[in-house]
């Protein structure tokens, strides 16, 4: 059974997992975690050519199937919206892809947004043609403002990049959720394990990336699986209408024509 | 002349352009961005655009990330 694929800026995903490359043991476990988790976006950063190593070694590209799966460049790193739009028109030009992840990271210790320099990094880059796909924290407000401002999908965060936490603030979120109807949320950040993925899907959100829950993982190609199976079932739950919860139990089976001594 | 590329201070010849550079580097210009003074230059534009004495040039590339 196959849920329906997502959609952003007008191009559709076979999957709605989006996986990172970064951190992974080695390039291979990465490809090999890349197949497993059934992605068809990969985000990617943007860096200087290390001029040490003039020619030598292969390059992340080599390990990529792009006839398969797409680039998603990021900016991470960047912590004004003047650094962020530089980087994006950079990874355009290296990754010969309209779409971009924007970070503007506004403090280095949680890696939150700075939601003015987002904001304005949008703006300039939905106006140069590209498909910005903005990484916010979880408030809906910030989230109508990237919207106004022509973002294609908003990315709020679960929790901090990389710390596993998983959902920190379901209320914000699902509010989010709620409001922003007409284009995806993808929740960007904070997956540790299957049963945040599927947390995240099953509250309705459109899509779910992570990079650290799975290349940090004791065996990220297993990881990978077991986070496209969670996505997949969130999704699937999400979808079926889950059962209102109750405070008391009521009964599955018959009441009625029980046996019992009659004596 | 001299280059500043990727905040390295480099002697080019006179006469390089960004697809000399590349050469001289050994770097494939294939999946490369470059940026002189600040200003992206198109792949097309790589065997044109003629450096110049202090040119600031960045050569970037795609690494793993999230």
């Amino acid at each position: 059974m196959k849920t329906e694929s997502l959609t952003i800026g007008g191009r559709s995903y076979s999957s709605r997992l989006i996986v990172g490359t970064g951190k992974y043991p080695d390039l291979d476990i990465m490809r090999l975690s890349i197949d497993a988790s059934g992605a068809a976006l990969v985000t990617v950063a943007v860096r200087r050519i290390d001029l040490s190593q003039r020619g030598g070694g292969r390059s992340l590209l080599d390990y990529i199937d792009t006839s398969r799966v797409a680039l998603l460049p990021n900016t991470a790193g960047c912590t004004t919206a003047d650094e962020a739009v530089r980087v994006a028109r950079l990874g355009r030009e290296a990754g010969l892809s309209d779409l971009v992840k924007l970070e503007v990271i506004g403090d280095e210790r949680t890696l939150f947004p700075d939601n003015e320099g987002l904001l304005q990094a949008t703006r300039v880059l939905v106006k140069e043609g590209f498909t910005v796909l903005p990484y916010t924290n979880d408030d809906l407000v910030v989230a109508k403002r990237l919207r106004d401002a022509g973002a294609a999908a908003v990315m709020p965060l679960a929790a901090p990049i990389g710390s596993g936490l998983g959902i920190q603030n379901a209320v914000s979120l699902r509010l989010l959720l709620e409001e922003i109807r007409d284009l995806p949320v993808i929740v960007d950040a904070g997956v540790g394990t299957a049963s945040d993925a599927a947390m995240v899907m099953e509250i309705g959100a459109d899509g779910v990336l992570m990079n650290t829950g799975i290349a940090g993982a004791g065996e990220p190609i297993k990881m990978a699986r077991s986070m496209r199976l969670a996505v997949e079932a969130g999704r699937l739950a999400y979808e079926s209408g889950r059962i209102p919860k109750k405070l008391y139990a009521t009964a599955s089976s018959p009441m009625e024509r029980l046996v019992r001594d009659d004596s | 002349m001299t280059i500043v590329c990727n905040g390295e201070r480099l002697e080019a010849l006179a006469g390089a352009t960004v697809s000399s550079l590349l050469e001289t580097l050994g770097i494939a210009s294939g999946r490369v961005a470059v940026e002189v003074n600040s200003r992206i230059v198109r792949r097309d534009e790589f065997p044109r655009l003629a450096l110049r004495d202090n040119d600031r040039v960045e050569l970037v590339h795609l690494v793993g990330g999230g």
